[in-house]
This record gives C-alpha cells, structure tokens and sequence, in this order.
C-alpha cells in the first residue's frame, strides 16, 4: 500500500541521530573546520557509545558511515521490508544535519568497512572486525574512470605484493586498514580489478600527505604510497579468478548501496542550511505560510518553496532507492537518481541560501559558508553527477558503455 | 481488432473480464452489468443540456467514504491489487482508445462521445459513489485516483480531463454535500449515464489566486446572486451542471451547483494552446439567481475549499506525470533509433543526459504527488505537501514538456508526433486552479 512516511519506529532513530547531530556534531563543527587536520577527540567517545549499540544489534549494514543507525530492528509486514538501507539512510541524513565531515570522521564507520561487510567471507569478516577500514580507489590518472586503475597487485607465492599511489582516501591518515583497489593484469581492464585489505602496519604503505580542501575539513583525506605492500592472499575480497563477465560488476554492486546514503548525507546538509535559512529569513519578515501562489509571494519567499520542493524530491527519492534495496528490488538505476538529484540540489541549495543570508550567510560566524563549502563534495565523490546520470540514461537507453561513452 | 474507440473499449473489458484479478476482486458483477446495460441502451450520447436530477432515495446524513482501515507503518511504494488491475485496465485504455483518438480530439475540441462512453463502460466512475448510493466505493482513495489520472493522462492529458472532471464532481460531493444533495446526483454518477459536470475555480486574470477570487455571490433572500466569470473550465458546453467556487460577502470562498440553463449564465467556448479535448470554456454569471440548495453542503464553511484546492492541485500533479511519462517513452526509441553522424543520437551525452534529467525530474515528481495524496488518504495534513508538490510538477513538467520537442528537433515541431501536443498541455500545470480534483 502506498504510504512514503517513515515508520514510527525509524522516527525514533532518527530523533536519536538528531539529538547526535545537535549535541555532539554542531558545538564542534566550526572548531574541526578550521583546524583541518586536528583529529576530532570526541568522536572517540560517540564511537564507544555506537559500537555498544552496534553489540545489540547484530551485524552492521554496511553502512560505511552507517553510525550505527543502521542497528535499527526491521520493521515489516506483509512481505514489506523498512530494514537495515532504509535505516542508515534515514540515521545518515540527520548525522549530516549536524556535520558531513564529523560523520565521514566516525572511528570504524568507513567505506573500507562498507565493502567488507558486502563481500568479505565469514573468516575475513571475523579477521577484520572493530577495524577501521578507509577506500583506496582513486589514483592520479584514474578518477571517475576506475577501470583505468593502475595500482598493481602480484601474486608471489602465497601473499600479493602491491604498488601504486592512492589519492582522496577519506579517513586514509586515521584509519588502521586501508581497502585497496588493485589490478591483477593492467591488460585486462575492468575483471582484473580486485580489493585487497591492508593493514596500516604492514611494511610498504605509507600515508604521504593530507590534502587542504574546500569542504568537510573535519575529514582526512590522504594519498597513499604503496611500495612492495605484502598482504597474505587471504586478504583479497571476493574471489581471486579474474572472469570477464562479472569481476568488475561485483566490485561496482556496493555502490548500489553506498550511493543512496551519500545522497542521505547531501539531503541532511541541505536540510541544515534551508532550516538556518528560514530563521534568518524570518527575522527579516519572510516567512512561509505555503498560502499564496508562487508568483504572488516575495521572490525569496519563492526561492524558499522550490528549495523545499527540490529538496523533499531529493529526499523521497532516496528513500525510494534504499527502500528498494531493503526488498531486494535491482536498484542501479534508482540508486544514481537519488545520487543525482540530491548532490546537486544540496549543492544548489546550500549556496542559494549563503546568497539570500547575504554577508550573513557569507561570513564564519554562521555555518552557512561551510555547508556550502562542504555540499560539493557530495556531488563528486562515489561517482559525479555526470557519472551518475551516464549510468542512468545507460539504463534507459538500453546502452553499453561501449556505445554511450 | 476493431478500429472505433468502442470496439477497442470492448475488447478491453473483455480481457479484464476474463483475468483472474477480475475474480478475485469481485468485479465481475460491475463489469457484466456494464456491458448489459451498455448493449440495452446502446451507446447513447450524454446528457441533453437541461437533465433533472431527483433523488429517488432519502439519506438521513452525508454518506462520507472513510479512511483506510489500516495503513501499515511501512514506507512502501507497492500498489494494492485493486490498483494494480485498475492500472492495467487504464493502461490499455490509454494506449488503444485515448491515444489514437488524441489528435483529431485535439483539432475539434471536444472529445468523442463514444470514448467518454466507453470510460464508463470501465466502471471508474462508480468507485467515486459510495456504497450505499449505488456506487462501488468503500473507503477514500486519494492515491487510487492519482493513479487513474496518471495512466490516463498518458494517452491523453485534455481527453483524461474531461473523463474526470464529473468525476472529480462525485468526490467533492462525496467529500462535502449535504445528505440531500448526495441523495440527488450521486446515484446518477454511478449509473450508465452519469452526468457530465466540472468543477470552475480559475478566472481570466493574471497572477490569479484562488485565494482572493473576483467571482462574487450574494445572499439575497434565502438563497444568493451569482457574478462573475470562469476561466478554463473542462466540458463547459455540454456540462450538466457546475461547481462554481466564489466568495460569499465576507463569508470567504464558498463553492455552488451551477446549471448552465439558469438566468444569467452565459457558456462560451474558450480554446485554450492545450487541454483542447477537455472543451475548455468559460462561464460568466451576470445576477444569476441561486437557491440555499445550491450551497455545496448546505452550510457556510461546509466546504474545506483549501483543501478541494490540494486535490485538485495533486489530480494536476498527476495528469502531469501521465503526460511526463508519455514524453520520456516516446522519447527514447525515437532518439535511439535516430542516426545522425553515422551513430544513434543517443550515443551523445548531450542528447543522453537530457533523457535522464528527464527520468529523474519525473521520479522526483511522481514521488512528491504520491506522498501528498497518500498523505490526504490518511487524514493527514497534506497541504504542505499539495503545496510543494505543486511548485515542483509546475516547473518540471514544463521542462520536460519543452525538452521533449527539443529531442525530436524539427520533427518534434510538426504535428506528425505528438510531442508538441504534450509541450502545450504541460504548460497548463503550473496554472491551472480547479477543473478536476482527487
């Protein structure tokens, strides 16, 4: 039956997540963003409370950023499932209605731990537990194009032996394990990509630099050395065969999921900045009352509606992904509209609303500037807005991406 | 199979007939007594101007459709069965009936009698009559009539107006009339021959607000005076009767039965750039003499009429996806079949991601309108989501609408597609006030 509320029982964890947003993320927000690089102390303690949640609950989602509300018990009826997805995205959105950056920050929440929970064997996954484990994807000459990775992995007797430099890995300085994407034959393009767990202590991986960044200062972002990297063969993800079919595709699935809650995070700083926004409007008399039309009302009033339009749409739409994968519907498609839409219009808003604050807005003494600073992020990382849209109009299209480049 | 809209009708409703949802759902009855009724009386024209309503029946009190029982505490996208057969049913309607018959309906400004017979054949229209007048409904159903305006605005955004305008009529009765006015039209809606009627609140003004209408009716005697004038209002020359929303003195908005054979009342047509098929017209009401009875529910203030402005504005929202839909399935064989320099146009990322900006606008569309309606289904509030819902289809189906011509180019500027049908009709979404209402 059609209904797009949150179950009461979400509404629950997300006031929990709320009250983390307010409470522990915004009084410290400022402080990490200007002192980028500082690591954030006190997340140590909200990780401590997490992972005792986490003890409750059963087995994390998957979440990369989940901040264990991911730990939800699932609601269902019918054969209707609201579970773990739908959790995480809707804990994500108010964690980011409080810092982007912060939650990016969570000890042991990383995308490293995203995909080891999505494909690691019962042994690995014992073997890894309570790591925090960062995503090495990225390389100098391999951005969105990551078939074109040139990070090598060789077998040598019973361990893989890597090389290669790693760029943009969020929380690479603070994590304690890195998930490395490598190839097994650079000659064989996408099947031969395979991810590899890496100790931070084992010999050959080194941290070489911390990035200065626009936004989400509060994160690290590291590049990464390998030289001579050994890790045991027990340590790659997945299966070790490269099979041209379906090698790369395994690898992409996990953004099926990773991509919905990065659309959660664009929905919750936008939310942060439309609900600042409306405050100071008020204060100078704009106040909206959802009564007269759009063309009758003060254009900031209306500014102020599509914003709310755009952002409710970005909103459903990623309610609608994580619901799908939550009843294991294919959700590829679903997945990058709800990444789409919602990273470029919490970039639209987020700046729209520094524009109407004017040098309220523009200025540290309000968030604003920051979370402006902080959306566009979300419209890059875990694939750009034009990626996004590539693979959705490939599925429209009924293309390949031999013929739609 | 046969070529007229009726012989396509019928073979629909055959299929429905023979599919075991039919069964199941216990549809079979309404179905068979259609097609019974529809061979004794033939597929006469409706409604001559001057038709008579008389109640046949006492109602001691309004007869108001529910809420659903129970609404599970789930964010759930599936449809019910009922609305899945419905959808089928609308679908192949839409493609056999409503979209050949699109463009000559457009041309002559009207649609075809035989095709609004044939959408009473499908029986849609009793599921807006209560039980116990005659009808099939048993519980409100916002969401179910989005979906029916949804599919039928696929075939044809101004032909799916005029099927539900009367419609949109019997929910506002079922909603707000008196238990005397129910008793009076509703059972006609539920009959073979229901009645043709709209609801009129836009009027010709620029920046016009349903909130601060011009249209002005008096109280005189025990009953009212009625000036003022209508805008773009669907069946206007053949309409049985109207919904005529103006302020009441200083009573606020006030909604009134309207027949167009009462003095003062002048109908004249106004073809507008989209909706063709719908018969937009506009009603001017120059001293025209109202009885109490013609106040929709009896009372001042029995009529919510923000809330019949939600409705109508999320029914809008609605025929907006239905076209929407419309364009990006035309769109997509017709771009990948297209080759320009030696390659389909669709291997372009330029022409590619305009479709998908396309497909994602229109999901961010569909949910909106989905939730507001689901909202309003619940006894929720949902003017907020009406609202917002609004400003949202309003712009995007407008971009949707012109990108579509855009995608077809010069061809998508000559009649011989329908694109440039649908462009003029999406425009009406972010200005149209009434006409039709969930």
């Amino acid at each position: 039956m059609i209904n797009l509320e949150l179950p009461k029982k979400l509404e629950a964890l997300r006031g929990m997540a709320h009250q983390v947003a307010n409470e522990v993320f915004r009084p410290i927000a400022r402080k990490y963003d200007l002192a980028e690089h500082a690591v954030p102390v006190e997340l140590e303690m909200l990780a401590a409370v997490m992972d005792g949640m986490d003890q409750g609950g059963g087995a994390a989602a998957g979440a990369g950023a989940g901040a264990g509300a991911a730990q939800a018990k699932e609601t269902s009826e019918g054969g209707v499932r609201n579970g773990a997805n739908m959790a995480t995205v809707a804990g994500i959105t108010e964690l980011c209605w409080g810092d982007v950056g912060l939650l990016l920050s969570m000890p042991r929440q990383g995308l490293g731990n995203a995909a080891i929970a999505a494909v690691a064997t019962p042994e690995q996954r014992e073997r890894f537990k309570g790591c925090w484990a960062a995503m090495a994807i990225t390389e100098p000459g391999a951005g969105s194009d990551s078939a074109a990775i040139r990070t090598t992995a060789t077998r040598d007797g019973d361990d893989y032996v890597l090389n290669g430099e790693k760029i943009y890995v969020t929380a690479g300085g603070r994590c304690d394990t890195v998930v490395v994407w490598a190839t097994l034959d650079p000659n064989q393009g996408r099947a031969a990509i395979k991810s590899f767990v890496v100790p931070k202590d084992t010999p050959g991986i080194e941290v070489v630099r911390l990035d200065h960044k626009l936004g989400i200062r509060a994160s690290d972002t590291a590049t990464i050395m390998l030289t001579d990297c050994r890790v045991p063969k027990e340590n790659l993800l997945g299966t070790p065969e490269i099979e041209p079919d379906k090698g790369f595709a395994g690898v992409m699935q996990t953004f099926d999921n990773t991509r919905p809650m990065v659309a959660g995070m664009a929905v919750g700083v936008a939310q942060a900045a439309l609900d600042r926004t409306r405050e100071i409007l008020e204060q100078v008399g704009v106040k909206m009352d959802y009564k007269r039309p759009l063309f009758s009302v003060s254009a900031a009033q209306a500014e102020l509606y599509r914003m709310e339009a755009d952002l409710e749409a970005a909103r459903l739409l990623t309610l609608r992904a994580a619901w799908m994968a939550d009843n294991r519907k294919p959700n590829s498609k679903e997945a990058s509209i709800s990444k789409a839409k919602a990273g470029r219009v919490a970039n639209a808003i987020t700046l729209r609303c520094v524009e109407l604050c004017a040098a309220v807005g523009y200025t540290e003494t309000e968030l604003l500037e920051k979370w402006s600073r902080d959306s566009k992020i979300l419209d890059i990382f875990e694939g750009t807005q034009q990626i996004q849209q590539l693979i959705i109009a490939r599925r429209l299209l009924g293309k390949g991406s031999d013929q739609l480049r | 199979m046969a070529n007229d809209p009726i012989g396509m009708t019928l073979s629909v409703l055959n299929r429905i007939a023979g599919s075991e949802a039919a069964e199941r759902l216990g549809l079979r009855k309404p179905i068979e007594r259609f097609a019974y009724q529809a061979t004794r009386t033939g597929f006469a024209a409706a409604g001559a101007a001057a038709r008579q309503f008389k109640a046949v029946q006492k109602l001691l009190q309004p007869e108001r459709l529910p809420r659903p029982e129970s609404v599970p505490d789930l964010f759930d996208l599936t449809e019910t069965e009922q609305q899945q057969m419905f959808r089928e049913t609308l679908r192949s309607f839409a493609d056999e009936v409503m979209r050949p018959a699109a463009h000559e309906a457009d041309i002559a400004c009207a649609a075809p009698e035989a095709l609004l017979a044939s959408f009473t054949e499908l029986g849609i229209t009793q599921f807006a009559v209560p039980e116990a007048l005659g009808g099939a409904a048993t519980e409100q159903s916002p969401v179910t009539n989005v979906l029916i305006a949804e599919d039928l605005a696929r075939g044809d955004m101004g032909l799916a107006v005029a099927a539900l305008a009367p419609i949109g009529v019997a929910n506002a009765l079922v909603r707000w009339g008196s238990a005397d006015q129910q008793a009076k039209y509703l059972p006609a809606f539920a009959g073979t021959n229901p009645p043709l009627a709209a609801i009129a609140i836009n009027e010709p003004r620029a920046l016009f607000d349903p909130g601060a209408m011009a249209c002005r009716a008096s109280a005189k005697g025990d009953g009212f005076v009625l000036n003022g004038v209508k805008s773009l209002v669907p069946l206007g020359q053949s309409a049985d009767f109207f919904l005529v929303a103006a302020e009441l003195d200083t009573k606020g908005p006030q909604v009134f039965f309207v027949r167009p054979d009462l003095p003062g009342v002048t109908v004249t047509p106004e073809p507008a750039m989209g909706l063709r098929a719908a018969s937009t017209c506009s009603l001017h009401f120059a001293d025209t003499p109202l009885q109490a009875e013609d106040l929709l529910g009896e009372r001042v203030g029995a009529c919510d009429f923000e809330e019949m402005i939600d409705l109508s504005r999320i029914l809008w929202c609605a025929l907006a996806l239905g076209t929407g839909q419309a364009v990006l399935d035309y769109v997509i064989p017709y771009c990948n079949d297209r080759i320009a320099f030696g390659e389909p146009i669709t291997h372009r990322q330029s022409v590619a991601f305009m479709i998908a900006n396309l497909a994602i606008e229109l999901d961010g569309m569909r949910l909106l309108t989905y939730r507001a309606a689901s909202r309003a289904e619940q006894g929720l509030p949902f003017h907020r989501e009406a609202y917002l819902a609004r400003v949202f289809c309003a712009e995007k189906a407008m971009e949707i609408g012109t990108n579509g011509v855009q995608l077809l180019g010069g061809h998508g500027f000559v009649k011989e597609h329908p694109v440039e049908r649908w462009y003029r009709d999406l425009r009406v979404i972010g200005l149209a006030e009434g006409g039709v209402m969930a």
